[in-house]
């Protein structure tokens, strides 16, 4: 019997408990009627009962006991008929509950699913498959069209479009070139790709994010935990009011009733139903979630404080405004690219890359430069001298500014950096560089409000100036200036005191302290940075400010369904009990209605699956 | 001691994995087991001395649930 497929029982059970029924209906208690019914309980009935007795020896009383005792019960007073639909209705209801409970695992297996099983290197020149597991760091990884990607990596030859959604939930495939990083897990859609691994095997962001995500699972919520406590005790207290209920009335189909229709089945899988679900569809839009606990912690949060530079701004600075006088702004950017050539200042790498952007790339370098401490760089170009760097540059130098004195005062104004770019008789340019707020921030902190988060407040450790002009663009509530990483700590603690449940928002870089203080810690865009990963109770992936909206709308939406699905159970049970009271409510009834209740909490739980679709805003 | 993570065959009810649980408590040689309901997972330790992975596996078999597989952690 062992080998027969789950399904094959099923259905083997479900002929024989329908030829019963029409014989009961027709000849009545014939006793081939009787012998159908009997082998129908025998084969659907055997293994729970055989559960419960294994469960007994380790002093274990679980629904299968439960079920034992109605369904011997109903033997011996001869009513065969509710035996057999007994034990048909709890065998069903048991293989349909762990078909939709996939349904509602399916997301994180997909993701799962997506773990790399070969890897292509080229080692002295010959290439040969291997699997992931034996990768080393800096092997040679070489990965075609379609194929997915089986360790971290830095690009060393070609370019390709890359699927990254496994690692940033965003669907629409990367270009990258060489020198680029890659992850593992990701998936070349065009594109030849030459690639030396930089982490493999279980050091892969990818890998990591796994292993969070399947931990994340079964972290169990404190109402989960509750559950479990009560379900300890209530299992045998209903054997003890079912044996009570006989003993007053004498009535044993009363009795048997009840031990059926208390089953807390529907209660018991009410909330880790709803977790699974709501961690597979975080996971699926680029949101790692720790957990059923964090889940409900975040659906509580009132006040949301957000870090600013790396999380409200770009983290990285770049240029925002141009201006030329008496020369093409491509003519211009190219001599300041060439005059940053050697600079490894952050201003620097904003210019070269916007030179990039803007198709300038050249080889060639300054001649003779000089660099002058805090101010700037004097260099040679065909032989003309050129100055770029700040207004002290070309205030020693005694170059007249008037040109551009106007423009310098407004992008000043604005807090952006001007870098000015001159001869030594005029001014004859200026790049205007800021750390640039992310698109979606103000959209975010608006939704925020929507969601009805009482403050969001920015932590920054600028200056007054910069973080008012910053929280006014933004609109944000409050705003807390100059503050160094032990200060943020504690204005977390204050919000706390203020406000209750507090979110803190932060890259994970220097702000590790505070997203460990704060009730819910998010880590944007943490992907190569372990300790944000490990600190932060819940990470955006792919840099998406925008998914902190869905984070929120999808625990709230989560703690929803849980609570739904508690009521739900209870309800059932108490209307039950009344309709077993009242009379009317047979054993076979009672069966049915109770796993009907638990295969609709499953099913109402798949509903948070459906998240992404329902979405009701975009963002970037 | 062995450190251990078991893959279950998918664990439809939670009652299940509490059953699995206190089974694998008051088994000689079991130490600490967790069963993971959501991943139908059990982690645990055993001392190779008094039980072996095919002890621990009859032990869930014969509360009716099939393990997939076995990964040793390090």
């Amino acid at each position: 019997m062992k080998k027969l497929s789950k399904k094959t029982l099923v259905i083997i059970v479900s002929v024989l408990v329908v030829i019963s029924y029409i014989l009961h209906k027709t000849i009545a208690y014939h006793p081939i009627t009787i012998a159908i019914m009997l082998v129908s309980t025998a084969i659907a009935g055997g293994p729970i009962l055989r559960r419960a007795v294994s469960a007994l020896r380790y002093r274990i009383v679980g629904i299968d006991a439960l079920v034992s005792i109605a369904v011997i019960g109903a033997l011996i007073i001869g009513e065969y008929w509710e035996a057999a639909a007994v034990t048909f209705l709890f065998m069903i209801g048991d293989y349909l509950e762990s078909r939709t409970l996939e349904k509602t695992r399916s997301s994180l297996k997909s993701l799962m699913d997506l773990a790399p099983d070969t890897a292509r290197v080229r080692i002295d020149g010959v290439e040969q498959t291997l699997s992931p597991e034996d990768l080393k760091k800096g092997m040679v990884l070489v990965i075609k069209p379609g194929e997915r990607i089986a360790a971290d990596g830095v690009v060393l030859e070609g370019t390709a479009y890359i699927d990254q959604s496994s690692i940033t939930g965003e669907p629409v495939p990367v270009f990258k070139e060489v020198g680029e990083q890659i992850f593992s897990g990701t998936i070349i859609t065009s594109g030849y790709l030459i690639v030396e691994a930089t982490q493999v095997g279980e050091s892969t962001t990818f890998a990591k994010i796994l292993h969070l995500v399947e931990e994340a699972q079964d972290a169990k919520a404190p109402t989960q935990k509750f559950i479990e406590r009560f379900s300890r005790y209530y299992t045998p207290a209903i054997i003890a009011l079912s044996l009570i209920t006989y003993l007053i009335t004498r009535d044993i189909h009363m009795a048997l009733t009840l031990l059926v229709i208390a089953c807390p089945g529907a209660l018991v899988i009410s909330v880790p139903v709803s977790i699974v679900a709501a961690i597979g569809s975080s996971a699926k839009n680029g949101i790692l979630v720790k957990g059923g606990e964090v889940i409900e912690k975040l659906s509580r949060v009132q006040a949301a404080a957000f870090d600013k530079t790396g999380t409200l701004t770009e983290g990285r600075p770049s240029v925002v405004s141009l201006h030329a006088y008496g020369m093409s702004e491509e003519d211009l950017l190219r001599i300041a690219v060439i005059g940053e050539a050697y600079s490894e200042h952050p201003l620097a790498t904003a210019i070269i890359k916007e030179g990039a952007n803007r198709g300038i790339v050249t080889a060639e370098v300054p001649e003779n430069p000089e660099y002058i401490q805090g101010k700037g760089v004097r260099f040679m170009l065909e032989g003309e001298t050129y100055l770029l760097g700040n207004r002290a540059l070309f205030e020693d130098n005694g170059i007249d500014m008037k040109a551009a004195i106007k423009d310098i005062q407004t992008e000043e104004h604005e807090r952006n950096t001007a870098v000015i770019i001159g001869t030594s008789e005029k001014v004859i340019g200026l790049i205007a560089i800021a750390d640039k707020l992310r698109e979606e921030a103000f959209e975010v902190i608006r939704q925020l409000k929507k969601l009805g988060i009482r403050k969001s407040v920015m932590f920054t450790g600028d200056s007054k100036g910069t973080a008012e002009t910053v929280a006014h663009t933004l609109q944000l509530d409050e705003f807390r200036y100059e503050l160094l990483p032990e200060h943020k700590v504690e204005a977390v603690k204050e919000l706390q005191k203020k406000y209750g449940s507090v979110a803190f928002i932060g890259d994970g870089i220097n702000d590790a302290p505070s997203l460990a203080t704060a009730d819910v810690g998010i880590a944007i865009g943490a992907a190569g940075n372990d300790v944000a990963m490990e600190t932060a109770d819940v990470v955006l992936l792919g840099q998406k400010l925008g998914s902190l909206v869905d984070a929120i709308s999808i625990s709230r939406m989560a703690v929803r369904n849980m609570k739904q699905n508690i009521f739900f159970a209870i309800a059932v049970a108490a209307t039950l009990l009344i309709g077993v009271l009242l009379g009317g409510v047979t054993l076979s009834i009672g069966m049915l209605v109770h796993e009907l209740s638990v295969l609709l909490v499953i099913i109402n739980a798949t509903r948070i699956l459906r998240f992404a679709k329902r979405k009701k805003y975009t963002i970037l | 001691m062995k450190n251990i993570v078991m893959q279950l065959e998918t664990l439809s009810c939670p009652t299940c994995a509490a059953k699995i649980e206190s089974a694998l408590k008051k088994t000689a040689g079991v130490k600490d087991p967790e069963v993971l309901f959501n991943t139908s997972r059990v982690k645990l330790y055993f001392d190779p001395k008094i039980i072996d992975e095919e002890g621990v596996k009859s032990v869930i078999s014969k509360l009716g649930y099939g393990s997939l597989s076995v990964k040793e952690i390090s």
